[in-house]
């Protein structure tokens, strides 16, 4: 093969004559590989494995809003499966009417942001000093965190109600109010927020450890040289965590922030613990079947799965405002785990 | 000239000491950070905890007065989970056979997941949003309606099936692959009868183990994102293959999360309400009487059961976990 051929087009640019493979030889050589074959297989498989999850994970809910808006024609139809023929708005109607949804909602509202605010920042007050600071007891305390995560809830639950409904930590209480007289020797937390709040301000709630250790975990990742040089600045370590710590761990507090409002937005344990029926009015307490309905779906022989479907559009408003809140603050979810490089 | 020496020496010692002194200040501050978990852990956690396994050992009365009055019973409530409890052990059992059964799906299939998640590809976001739903919406309230027979699911296909159009046929709607196809297929491979069923039970389970893997992909995907890019390019120019690459660089240094996956699938599946031995133990809650200590009881065996079951396979994994030195 002759050596490449240099012509000069002018003075700034040179065009190099050479033999090129053909174009058919090099797209055999690309494509007819069995590289390439794998790959192609592979994408294609991965687009159907990923299409097929979604779907699987889709499609209860997309069963849920259609059927939410069947009639009681819809469910004697056997040609009806999935998309009602005769639609109606009924059942929304209904359940926010008689299931009083609006108070539910607000309710769960300042509840869920309540805990879900002071939960992001106590979980991460609590993951910085234990991965940054190497006091005597870290262990112990990390092992502590580790047991609330631990301990199922429905293992203390009958305790936890007693402890709330007698509040009364160490008998303090009980030794003040014989000092001054008072007639109740505990506090009564039941129906208020405050089971959960103290729950909250201690980082014991409802996975909280998961997010101590997730804050945990980020916060050692962070260069210690970040806070020195605010140490050689004059700031204390408070200060420090304040001004410097919090604004960068922003993305991973969001992801906390998103998991504790909708976790909590949909817990039942805990809100029918703390709440019995004549307190507030909460999410769980709407999942049932509104008055009028019942009576419906009593005459009704289908009145089963009538039942099934009020009681999943229930389910679906309840969740309403997560799935608006969720897309709107997933980009925010992936960015905080692209920049928390959790390692073990 | 020894005279000076000793001032050296104590020089020496001074300033090595007066950096030790601060570094324990700043440690110190540490625990004005974990005072409010360590102070309602004492307050309000540990006499909680404490009054549970307290109450195991009693019989309770509600006052009608307010208050509550107990009568220490003994092991009573411990033997009679075990022994005049029909149905506790055998739940036990089954529970934990399946739990045994399940970690390993969870942790390998988000594991996948994560990893075909992680790669550059067109619609890459969208699809991570979509497998992030089930954390964040099929939990409590949807769970336990999903949990109590939700007929409508049943009605329109199934909530975990692909046979919408399929009712006609005999094959239960849940099934996506019937059990006869998958053991067509393993006939010829001599894969014991065992193998054969877990595989068709996992198949037909998918929309459990999705909706319990959603956490676990994410600390998977914080993990592959914290590799180092250089080390998949160096890997590349020596000339390895993508399966080589899996094997020695991602799959080591994903192992402590596999750890903590593993370790965090045990808790996060045997906490949930979903689970058959804690239905049946709130259900004794509800129910029995005298249920709500018994229930204690049994709940604590549980968890002495399940954390004994954590040790193993957390001292069993730690064998084969690898650390990536960092100085």
């Amino acid at each position: 093969m002759d050596s490449p051929k240099v012509l000069k087009d002018n003075k700034r640019k040179i065009r190099v004559e050479f033999e090129r493979t053909s174009l058919k030889e090099r797209m055999k050589a690309k494509y007819l590989s069995f590289g390439f074959a794998f790959q192609v297989v592979w994408k294609l498989f991965r687009y159907l494995l990923l299409i097929g999850i979604s779907y699987i994970i889709l499609y209860p809910f997309i069963a849920k809003i259609f059927g939410s808006f069947m009639s009681t024609e819809d469910l004697v139809d056997a040609t009806v499966r999935l998309i009602p023929k005769y639609p109606t708005l009924d059942t929304y109607k209904y359940i926010i009417r008689e299931n009083s949804y609006f108070e539910a909602f607000f309710n769960t509202f300042v509840l869920s942001v309540l805990c879900a605010f002071v939960q992001t920042l106590i979980c991460s007050v609590i993951g910085y000093g234990l991965a940054k600071f190497k006091f005597r007891g870290n262990k112990l305390v990390f092992m502590a965190v580790i047991l609330t995560m631990i301990v199922p809830h429905d293992t203390i639950k009958l305790s936890m109600y007693m402890n709330f409904k007698f509040f009364d930590v160490f008998g303090i209480y009980g030794f003040i109010s014989n000092l001054f007289n008072l007639e109740a020797s505990s506090l009564d937390l039941v129906n208020t927020y405050w089971p959960l709040v103290i729950l909250s301000l201690g980082g014991i709630a409802f996975k909280n450890g998961l997010y101590i250790f997730m804050m945990r975990q980020f916060f050692k990742g962070v260069p210690d040289e970040l806070e020195e040089a605010a140490y050689i600045d004059g700031e204390n370590t408070f200060g420090t965590f304040v001004k410097i710590i919090l604004p960068i761990s922003i993305p991973m507090m969001i992801t906390i922030f998103l998991f504790a409002f909708s976790w909590q937005w949909t817990d039942n344990f805990y809100t029918e613990l703390f709440f019995t029926r004549s307190g507030a009015i909460l999410m769980p307490s709407i999942v049932h079947v509104p008055q009028t309905l019942s009576e419906v779906a009593n005459s009704f022989t289908a009145g089963d799965l009538y039942q099934s479907c009020i009681r999943n559009t229930c389910g679906l408003m309840v969740i309403l405002p997560l799935i608006l809140f969720y897309s709107y603050m997933q980009r925010y979810l992936i960015q905080g785990i692209e920049r928390s490089g959790i390692v073990g | 000239m020894n005279a000076d020496a000793t001032v050296k020496v104590a020089a020496v010692n001074k300033k090595k000491k007066k950096p030790a002194s601060l570094d324990r200040k700043k440690a110190r501050a540490g625990w004005w950070f974990v005072l409010p978990f360590v102070a309602i852990f004492i307050a309000v956690y540990l006499p909680m905890i404490y009054d549970s396994i307290r109450f195991s050992f009693h019989e309770i009365e509600i006052l009608q007065a307010g208050g509550y009055e107990l009568i220490y019973v003994g092991w009573d409530n411990y033997s009679e989970a075990l022994f005049v409890d029909a149905k506790y052990v055998t739940t036990l059992v089954e529970g934990l056979k399946q739990l045994i059964l399940d970690i390993p799906a969870i942790v390998i299939f988000s594991l996948f997941m994560a990893i075909v998640l992680n790669d550059k590809m067109p619609g890459r976001t969208i699809f991570r949003a979509i497998f992030f739903i089930p954390v964040i919406l099929s939990t409590g309230i949807i769970d336990s309606i999903d949990q109590s027979g939700n007929s409508m699911m049943d009605y329109m296909g199934s909530s975990d099936g692909i046979s919408t159009g399929a009712e006609e046929s005999q094959t239960t709607a849940n099934d996506i692959i019937s059990a006869v196809d998958i053991q067509k297929l393993f006939a010829n491979m001599k894969i014991g009868q065992g193998l054969v069923d877990y595989v068709v039970g996992l198949v037909n389970d998918i929309y459990n183990i999705v909706n319990r893997s959603g956490v676990q992909m994410l600390i998977f995907l914080a993990g592959l994102q914290s590799i180092n890019p250089a080390i998949y390019e160096s890997c590349k120019i020596d000339g390895a293959s993508s399966w080589e690459t899996f094997w020695k660089i991602t799959f080591p240094m994903i192992s402590p999360m596999i750890l903590v996956n593993t370790i965090y699938t045990v808790i996060d599946s045997f906490t949930s309400a979903s689970n058959t031995v804690m239905a049946y133990i709130d259900q004794v809650y509800q129910n029995a009487a005298n249920g709500q200590v018994l229930s204690s009881a049994m709940s604590w065996m549980y968890f002495l059961i399940v954390m004994l079951l954590i040790v193993v396979v957390a001292a069993v994994l730690s064998l084969y976990t690898f650390y990536q030195r960092r100085d």
